[in-house]
């Protein structure tokens, strides 16, 4: 390689070296330079303390609010697979090709409207007095209203609003990718209809399964509005609790340790998923 | 010089010189409730300034804010009454002139001296008051049972109660349905504390914000929510005066908020004229009435200029058995604070 050569990459590759030392590298180290840190009064403490993580291991709202994102996350994520990727089959094999768009549109149209809009258009459906209450009132089917608003049932319905749009789009893009004749080969060496989807399909569609579903967790661990609008409150997830660090209590070094949890939770799917997955041979 | 020459730098001197007259802005840390053009613009268009206006939520999100900040990026902070020592302790407030602030004119229980001033010095002014009590759907509880506290957070209600997402006026609450007062709460208060918010906890359908709580309780979601009051329910009176208020017969906590002026700022005439014109009756009778939340104006003269319908919401005539039945907000030190919030995430997240 010439020296042009290197002094042209260079050139290229300087503004995202520099945006990313700026934006990421430097913010994530002070991030952890915080998170050792302590904070006494109003005064900040510097040094090397591991009194935040301590907390977080001995303080029950803390663990709990660990807890119950995983529990959280996990459901929304399952929950999301398995309603995306019928929706997505149906639309890669069943909708004639020239319709495709069209739908692809149509599923991701909530997309366009503000999340947190979103979120409160779910609080009314799910109120007491709101649309689901009303119609199983009306048709006989409870006497009581049901508690839907302000649940886990709440949040995670939110939340799978939202991702199964995503994930019908990675799966979608992955189902479309495969030969028909893989199907038809199946078929033709005597496979019935869910042995070809067992078997060949879904080990083949695995890749936007996987990527799907990592996005999917990583957007919902770390998400704050929907288990705050739709959750009332009655849960705290990892987000709300370092919000209340950051807002109450201007406790950047015990917030800096939450967010470094969430970190090392979403490093650990990411070291899942790309085992899994064997990224390197995909 | 041709004259198109000397027109077109005529010109540009005067845009220049029109740019520096309206260059300059005043930046104000505040509560939601200053955030209303009706309130704003009248200052903004009498002193051909422009007002930047920051909201936030909670001291500790205020004190994080300046600590970032460089000093005199700010000019104006709206604090919790009973927050300004901590700002006063650590040299953020300016002492205030306190011969220009109508402090005679005000309800005499918001004046807070021993909040607002140290030494004779006064480097806050209460702008607003109002209560955090009980807030409730007439049509759908029973009127006489909002009297008494322990009957609002009974099994009876079950389900149909928000609670108030700020731990100080709910503990507050919580203490004086148990005979305690507001301003002796200590370590030794937090059981009973404790015994109270799990009741409480255990009837709750949701922990709300201001705008959650005002939903939950606009759409039937809950009936009742515990810390609400004018502020909460005001706004939706005119379309639903169902909503309504009342202070139990134990009492409920009063809130204040105050206003100052930077210790850092480089105008700090202009925040004077601000907060001179924020505790003005005409000020007063906007911010009490503004688009985010309701509140009685601390300059009783602010009565000369609200309507008699905007007095009926804020029960205006019924003030003087509000202020004296009702205890401040707690004021806990750095320690007891933080045990305080802790007793209140362990309870949130029951």
């Amino acid at each position: 390689m010439n020296s042009d050569n290197v002094k042209w990459g260079w050139g290229f590759v300087t503004p995202a070296l520099i945006w990313t030392i700026a934006f990421f590298i430097v913010p994530f180290a002070v991030m952890v330079a915080m998170s050792f840190a302590n904070l006494e009064g109003r005064s900040l403490t510097w040094g090397f303390h591991l009194d935040n993580y301590e907390e977080l291991a001995t303080r029950a709202y803390l663990k709990r609010a660990v807890l119950v994102s995983l529990e959280i996350t996990l459901t929304v994520t399952l929950v999301s697979i398995v309603l995306a990727y019928p929706l997505a089959a149906i639309i890669a094999f069943r909708v004639p090709l020239r319709w495709q768009r069209l739908v692809l549109l149509l599923a991701i149209l909530p997309f366009w409207t503000s999340y947190v809009v979103r979120s409160y258009a779910w609080l009314l459906v799910l109120a007491r007095e709101g649309l689901i209450n009303q119609a199983l009132l009306e048709f006989g089917i409870i006497s009581d209203p049901l508690t839907l608003a302000n649940t886990r049932f709440a949040t995670v319905t939110g939340f799978v609003h939202f991702f199964v749009m995503l994930l019908t789009l990675t799966i979608y893009a992955n189902l479309k990718q495969l030969s028909p004749n893989y199907r038809l080969a199946a078929m033709d060496l005597g496979a019935n209809p869910f042995q070809t989807f067992r078997y060949v399909i879904m080990p083949l569609t695995l890749p936007g399964i996987v990527t799907g579903a990592f996005l999917t967790f990583v957007l919902c661990i770390g998400d704050y509005v929907t288990p705050q609008i739709l959750g009332g409150n009655n849960e705290l997830t990892i987000p709300q609790v370092i919000m209340v660090q950051l807002g109450r209590r201007a406790d950047f070094p015990l917030a800096s340790a939450l967010a470094l949890v969430m970190m090392g939770m979403v490093t650990l799917a990411y070291l899942a998923a790309a085992r899994w997955l064997r990224i390197d041979r995909v | 010089m041709t004259t198109l020459r000397k027109a077109l730098l005529g010109g540009t001197a005067m845009w220049l010189f029109a740019g520096a007259a309206t260059a300059q802005e005043l930046n104000a840390l505040v509560w939601c409730d200053h955030a209303d053009d009706a309130l704003i613009k009248p200052f903004e268009e009498l002193h051909g300034v422009k007002v930047n206006l920051r909201e936030y939520e909670g001291t500790g999100a205020a004190l994080a804010l300046l600590d970032q900040s460089r000093p005199g990026d700010w000019d104006v902070l709206v604090i919790d009454g009973i927050d300004v020592f901590r700002t006063v302790e650590t040299g953020l407030l300016a002492p205030l002139p306190k011969e220009e602030l109508p402090i005679s004119d005000m309800f005499p229980e918001v004046v807070m001296e021993e909040n607002n001033s140290k030494d004779g010095v006064w480097y806050a002014v209460t702008e607003k008051f109002g209560y955090n009590t009980i807030s409730y759907n007439a049509d759908k509880v029973d009127v006489s049972d909002m009297q008494n506290l322990a009957s609002v957070w009974s099994d009876k209600y079950a389900g149909r109660i928000s609670i108030y997402d700020y731990y100080l006026p709910v503990m507050g609450l919580a203490a004086i349905s148990e005979g305690i007062e507001t301003a002796k709460i200590d370590e030794a208060s937090l059981d009973a504390i404790s015994s109270v918010l799990t009741q409480m906890r255990s009837s709750a359908a949701s922990v709300a914000g201001v705008v959650a709580a005002q939903t939950a309780l606009a759409t039937g979601e809950v009936d009742i929510v515990v810390g609400g009051g004018e502020w909460l329910t005001a706004v939706l009176a005119e379309e639903q005066p169902e909503m309504t208020w009342t202070i139990p017969d134990q009492g409920a906590v009063r809130w204040t908020q105050s206003i100052g002026m930077l210790a850092d700022s480089e105008q700090q005439e202009l925040a004077l004229e601000f907060i001179k014109y924020i505790v003005s009756p005409e000020g007063q009778s906007r911010l009490s009435t503004s688009s985010c939340f309701w509140g009685m104006p601390a300059n009783a003269n602010a009565g000369d200029i609200l309507s008699k319908e905007q007095k009926e919401v804020l029960r205006w005539d019924e003030q003087g058995e509000f202020l004296s039945r009702t205890q401040l907000y707690p004021a806990p030190n750095t320690e007891l604070d933080i045990a305080m919030q802790d007793l209140w995430l362990d309870k949130l997240s029951q």
